[in-house]
Formats: structure tokens, sequence, C-alpha cells
């Protein structure tokens, strides 16, 4: 017998299918549903916005991160939940500097994936709040064709755009603003004004489910979210009806469901304990009814969001798994039977 | 289902059906036999040969250094060729003896070397195991006489028959139970005497249902003992793991499983024990899987402790082209063997030959948190953090995250999908701190 080559590594020997960018990409694919329905509410703005984001995301980590970085699908990842943040008709050279920042500022230069303290889709949205406020709520209605542009998409750099689009409120502008309050049922399907991925929470919540049902999201966070969402306006919508929104629509409006199906999870800026998603969940869901009744923006899930990333290392300091044998075991015998 | 199990753990493939249903063989002796004196958790043996001596099988050719160590017995008749250092199984050159298997000899045993059971006071039980060079077979060679014997400020009340058999491929025990039933129960008969606890349970992985039903069928009526089921997981035969499976009681942080009244033993040493009062031979053999999708005709055979990986292979057929990596023991903790002349061990329980399809190098990234590693580590770590402190070689903090309290069972590297090797940074990790505290003592002490 010859001798062969033989490899020497490490115990163990075996590794389970799963890789991170299998997840990544799997987040991807399950965002497509969610983009086909902002093109069909939107129309080929949607896409223009959302290629926009991409390109500026994707250029950056070539250009910036590591080599080979690309292919882990994060950066697409930020891309393109950036664009699901944009209203429809929003200049594509804004889109595409939102990219820029996200990846640039909230990625690279925190060390690239997994580094980062901030979700950058979201922290590439503030940038972009804080520098365009004015085109970054600027709402156009729903349906009207796919080929028309929904407002000032070829906008060149660094001019204002267009304001003579047909606009629209948010059901969450409305809500603020004028107390009017939009059907749950259009809510859930995307029919409204807004952002992109802030309308078919029914798609979303799907994304989500693969997402759970492959493991590749922790179920806990959205939970958390949803129930401190549900419970605390529940409160509040007892208090006044008149006054404060019901708890179904604080759950469908605005960008909370992508937040908490796709922003809030993103396992880098989430805590790494399940007792610590569920504080984190928490958190959030807490934050965002707070910032919508009293703040003075309408919506809140990127903020509450932002400032939950922010604590997420005292989390997981907080919240350590307890080692096996720490704990005073329950009394059991030798004998015991079957559980 | 009422199949008990520990919490957290993970499920790789079991791979069990390439051995589950062979007949274990017996291999043929080789020409030659290579015994390190290094077989055993505890101070290596004192060779009692020299090149030359002649030594029947079953003379006893080292002896013990101290309690917790073990003697080393010739497997073979024939003559020492010496002794001097020989690749070991751990990755080191390691004192060894060499013996040149006569080949027309017989190998028949000498009349019992081990006296029999009945009528043996338990003090003399324990000596007659640890002069018959006994230890666990279940991978971490622990001599056996150390656990019969247990501290009296211990009180024993249950002996835990370790019959999971959790790695992946590895089919030993499962063998064991199905062909030595009665061997099994006799060695608890003795275990149980011995250490004088009126309570076992024997724990078996349910992916081995005809094990389970073997052993049933053959129990003693006199013997108040339990086969229990467990949920097929990794690592359900870890000591600890298979406490809290079976009893619900956590062994503390730091401590062994005599601290909360238990004898944990591999069902594998349990036959064996009976066998070396049955046959009045000393541990010169031992059973093994060969297996894997590298070797041409996998199998369970009876080997003498000692033989060479090479011999072993090529009674099994040989390698086939697309080999990449020999792992002794099973793949989630064993250890990767780059010299076919290394011998097997008391403690080798399986030869697993992988391929490239199993093996294929996996490209790192960086974490991302996903939380995998806590879901599946058995000890509650958080291997997530662990690592980036390992990577920064901050061992200190990793001590305060629980490292020590780490058994090195893979399944966070396992899971992990950004590749990290975690577990072999712990191995590093705990090696650093206990060289630090040896540094330190040693220290205190000038």
């Amino acid at each position: 017998m010859i001798d062969p080559r033989l490899e020497l590594s490490a115990s163990p020997h075996l590794k389970a299918p799963d890789s991170t960018p299998r997840i990544m990409w799997s987040v991807v694919a399950s965002l497509v549903p969610v983009i086909g329905a902002a093109a069909y509410f939107f129309g080929v703005s949607a896409l223009l916005v959302i290629v926009a984001a991409t390109a500026g995301a994707l250029l950056t980590e070539r250009v910036f991160g590591r080599r080979g970085s690309l292919g882990d699908g994060s950066a697409m990842i930020t891309g393109l939940l950036l664009g699901l943040t944009l209203p429809p008709g929003f200049p594509l050279w804004m889109a595409f500097v939102g990219g820029v920042f996200g990846i640039g500022f909230g990625k690279v230069i925190f060390g690239g994936i997994g580094q980062n303290v901030f979700n950058p889709a979201l922290l590439g949205r503030a940038f972009l709040q804080a520098s365009f406020p004015a085109a970054i709520t600027t709402w156009p209605k729903v349906m009207s064709g796919f080929g028309a542009l929904r407002g000032d998409n070829l906008a060149l750099p660094l001019m204002s755009p267009n304001a003579d689009t047909v606009t629209g409120a948010t059901p969450l502008g409305l809500m603020k603003f004028q107390h009017e309050a939009t059907n749950v049922w259009h809510l859930a399907i995307g029919s409204v004004s807004g952002s992109l991925g802030e309308t078919s929470a029914i798609l979303i919540l799907l994304g989500g489910a693969y997402l759970v049902w492959k493991n590749y999201m922790n179920w806990r966070i959205p939970a958390s979210i949803f129930l401190t969402v549900i419970v605390f306006s529940e409160i509040l919508f007892l208090v006044s009806p008149t006054r404060y929104p019901n708890p179904l629509f604080m759950l469908f409006s605005g960008g909370l469901m992508l937040g908490a199906v796709y922003m809030a999870t993103d396992m880098v800026t989430s805590p790494v304990t399940d007792r610590g998603a569920w504080i984190f969940g928490f958190g959030i869901g807490f934050l965002v009814v707070l910032i919508r009744v009293w703040g003075g923006l309408p919506e809140g899930v990127m903020y509450a969001i932002l400032l939950m990333n922010a604590v997420v290392p005292f989390i997981n300091q907080a919240t350590q798994p307890k080692v096996f044998g720490t704990v005073p075991a329950k009394a059991a015998g030798p004998a015991k039977e079957a559980r | 289902m009422g199949l008990l199990s520990f919490r957290h753990g993970v499920h790789p493939p079991d791979s069990k059906h390439l051995t589950e249903k062979v007949p274990i063989r017996r291999m043929p002796y080789p020409d030659e036999i290579v015994l390190p004196l290094r077989q055993h958790t505890g101070k290596p043996a004192i060779p009692l040969v020299r090149k030359g001596d002649r030594v029947e099988r079953g003379d006893k050719i080292a002896e013990a250094d101290g309690w917790v160590s073990s003697p080393v017995h010739a497997s073979a008749t024939g003559t020492v060729q010496g002794v001097d250092l020989w690749p070991h199984p751990d990755g080191s050159m390691s004192p060894a003896i060499r013996i040149e298997v006569e080949r027309w000899s017989a190998q028949l045993p000498r009349p019992r070397l081990v006296p029999e059971w009945r009528g043996l006071a338990p003090e003399q039980v324990v000596e007659a195991v640890r002069q018959a060079g006994l230890v666990g077979l279940g991978g971490a060679a622990f001599p056996t006489h150390v656990k019969l014997k247990p501290p009296p400020e211990f009180p024993i009340e249950f002996l835990l028959v370790n019959g999971a058999e959790c790695e992946p491929y590895l089919t030993t025990d499962h063998r064991t139970m199905v062909e030595y039933p009665e061997r099994v129960w006799f060695g608890v008969r003795i275990m149980m005497q011995t250490l004088g606890v009126k309570e076992a349970v024997i724990g078996v992985e349910m992916n081995k249902p005809d094990a389970v039903e073997r052993l049933r069928e053959s129990q003693p009526p006199d013997l108040p003992v339990r086969v229990q089921p467990l949920r097929v997981k990794y690592p359900q035969g870890a000591e600890k793991m298979l406490i809290e499976a079976v009893t619900g009681r956590q062994v503390p942080s730091g401590k062994l499983p005599m601290h909360v009244g238990a004898v944990v033993q591999n069902v594998g040493s349990i036959a064996t024990i009976a066998e070396i009062f049955e046959t009045g031979m000393p541990l010169v053999e031992r059973i093994v899987t060969v297996t894997g999708p590298g070797i041409t005709k996998p199998s369970n055979l009876i080997v003498p402790v000692g033989s060479k990986l090479r011999d072993v292979l090529a009674f099994c057929g040989g390698l086939k082209d697309d080999v990449a990596e020999i792992v002794f023991g099973g793949p989630m903790m064993g250890s990767a063997q780059p010299d076919l002349d290394t011998p097997l061990l008391k403690g080798t329980t399986g030869v697993v030959a992988l391929t490239q399809a199993e093996i294929r190098p996996k490209p790192v990234y960086p974490c991302i948190s996903c939380g995998r590693c806590l879901d599946a580590c058995p000890v509650f770590l958080n291997p997530s953090r662990l690592g980036k402190l390992g990577q920064a070689g901050r061992y200190e903090e990793m001590e305060a995250y629980h490292l020590m309290d780490c058994m090195l069972c893979g399944s966070c590297s396992y899971v992990c999908p950004s590749n990290i090797p975690l577990s072999q940074m712990f191995a590093l990790g705990k090696t650093m701190l206990r060289r630090h505290k040896k540094a330190e003592q040693g220290a205190k002490a000038a």
C-alpha cells in the first residue's frame, strides 16, 4: 500500500452544512417577493431606487471592504434593505449615496462583516434622513402604471428634486397629523403610500417565516417587538381610543414589519443570547410606540432599532448563559423515569 | 416519546450504517506490535523489558508508575526490539516497546493471569483490575481501578453504564452490546458489587434499538438495572451530559461524577472487566471500528493493542484512492493521524478514514453573532465571545468566561456557519492557562 497524502486538521472533522454566505444569500432570496411587491405597487421607480442603493453598497464594499467580501452577501442585504426603506420617488443619486454611507461608515470602518455596531442599512437611511429631509418624506401615491416614474428619480446630483409630484400621506403621517386611521387590510396588503418596503406586511412575514424555519433568524426578536408594541399600544388605546391608534394599526403601519423582521434581526447587531433577544425586542417595541405617539416624527422604527443596537454589548454582557453545573439542580433521583 | 437527553448539543449525521450490522471479526497478529508506555490518563508506565527479551502474550512489560497510572502487557508473543521513540497517536514521538511477533507462535495465553472473580473481596477486585492494565475504553483511557475505588468521602449511589456511543461512525460499543450482552451484565455485576451500589442504569442512544433489545432479553433477573433509551444527540456520551440525561442532576462546575454520587463507565470497558475475569487474560486486545467512506471494507475488529494503523487498514482491504484524512476515535473529538505506523492504543475506539468530501477546507468568515454555538454548547458557555477573546489571545478573560468548563466536544465548531475553529482555540486557551498556572506556582515556590 502506497502511503496516501494525509491532511492534518483539528477536531471536529465534521462540519454542519450551513455557512455564513448561505445564510446571507437566503436572506436576499427571502427579500425577492417583498421587492416584487414594491415594484407592483410603485412601478419601475421602486426597482430603480433599490438598484441605486444596492449599487452604492456593493461598490463601496468592493472598493473599501476586504477582498472577496462581496461574495458573503451581506453588502447585498444592506443595499436591498436600504432601498426598501426609501420612498419610491427618491432621487437615485441620493439612494446611491445612502448605500455608500451605510456600507462605508456603517460597516467597513468598523472592520467589515461581523464587526459593526449599527445596522448599516439603517445607518445609511439615518444619514439620508438627516441630509435630505424633504426628499425622504415625499410619498407618491401607489398604482399609476408600471412604467411611470413616481417622482424625480432622475434628479441630478446635488440638485434639489422637483417637488411637483403627486404625493400622498403615509398612514402614520395621516394618523399623527390628521388623526385619520387607515384600513388595516390595506396595510397588510401594502396598497398604501410609504417607503418601498413599508408596504406588504404579509410578504415580509412570509419571508421572515422562511428564515425562521431555516433557523437563519432568531424569531424571539420580532416576536418580542410585536408583543411589546401590541401590549403597549393596547394600553394606550384603552386609555383613549380617540387619541391613540389601535394596536393592529400600530403593528401593520410604517416600517415596523420590515424593521422587526429584517433589520432588528440582523445577527451582527442584535444580541447573541436568547434572553438578550427578548430584552432587545422589548426595547425596540417600547421605543417605537414612544416615538410614534409622543415624538416629533410619525415613524420611529429606525431610531428605535439604532438606539437598541447601541446597547447590544451591554445586553449580551448582562445575559451571559449560566454555565452547566453552576445552577443549583432540581432534586432528582438516579432512577428517575422518563421525563 | 419518553426518551431522555441533556440540553443543547448537536445532530451530526451518525453514519453508523457502514458497520452497525457488521459482526466483530478477529484480526490476525501483525508482524510487529508497538506498545507506547503512555496509553492512559496519568503517569506513563515504566518499562520492565529490554531489547532482546522474549515475552509471551499477557506478560507485563511495563509497570504502572503510581496510583493513577496503568501497566502495559505484551499483546503478542515475540521478541522485544527495543524501547524507543515512536509516533504516538497524540502527534508526539513517545517511548514505546516494540515487539517482533513470532510468526510460528500459537499465541496461546498463559494460564490465568487474572484470578477468578468469585470469592474476591472488593479490594482484591480493584487490585486485579489494576494489575490487568484496564483503562476506560471509551476514549479517555482513565485507569479503571481508580474509578472502582472512589475516595470514601464521596459515597457512590449508582453506576451509570455509558452505551451512548454518540460519536458518528463508531459502532464499537454497539456491537459489544449486541454480541456480548452477557459480558456486559457480568461486568455490571462486578462493578456494582465492587462499588457496593444498589442501582445501575445503562444509557443507550436509540439509534441502537437492537442493543437495547439484546440487553433487555439477556438481563439476569437478580440485577436491578434499568436499560434507558436516550435520544440521539451529540455529545451524549460525555459523562456530565449522560448523568444529566439519565438523572437530571448536574455535576457542579469543576467537579467529577462522584460528587453527585455517580460512577460512569463505558460499556466496552465494562464488558472488558468481565472478559479479564472470564479468560484470566489482562487487557491485550480491544474492539475497534474501522470505518469511513475512505475504507474499502468497513469492519468491527478485535485487534491486539499496539497494532499499527497500516496493518489494521490492510486487513480492512486498504484505503480508497480519495481518502484525505485518517482519524483515531470519532470524527468529532478524534485526532488526525499523519503516520500509518502509529499504533492503536487501549483507548482507540475507532479508525475513521474520511475523504475530501467530508473534510474539504472551509473558508473562515468573521463571527456574525448568530448564536448557534450558544445553542449547541452542552455546558452553556458563550463560544462566540470566547472565540473573539481567543483570537486576541486574551486567555485570562477567557477563563473569566468559564473556558475551563469547556470539554472540547467540538459542537460549537461543528455548527459555526463562519467555520471559526472555536474548539481548537479553546484547546489552545486551556493549555496556555494551565501553563500560566504552573509558571505562577513555580514563581511562588522559588
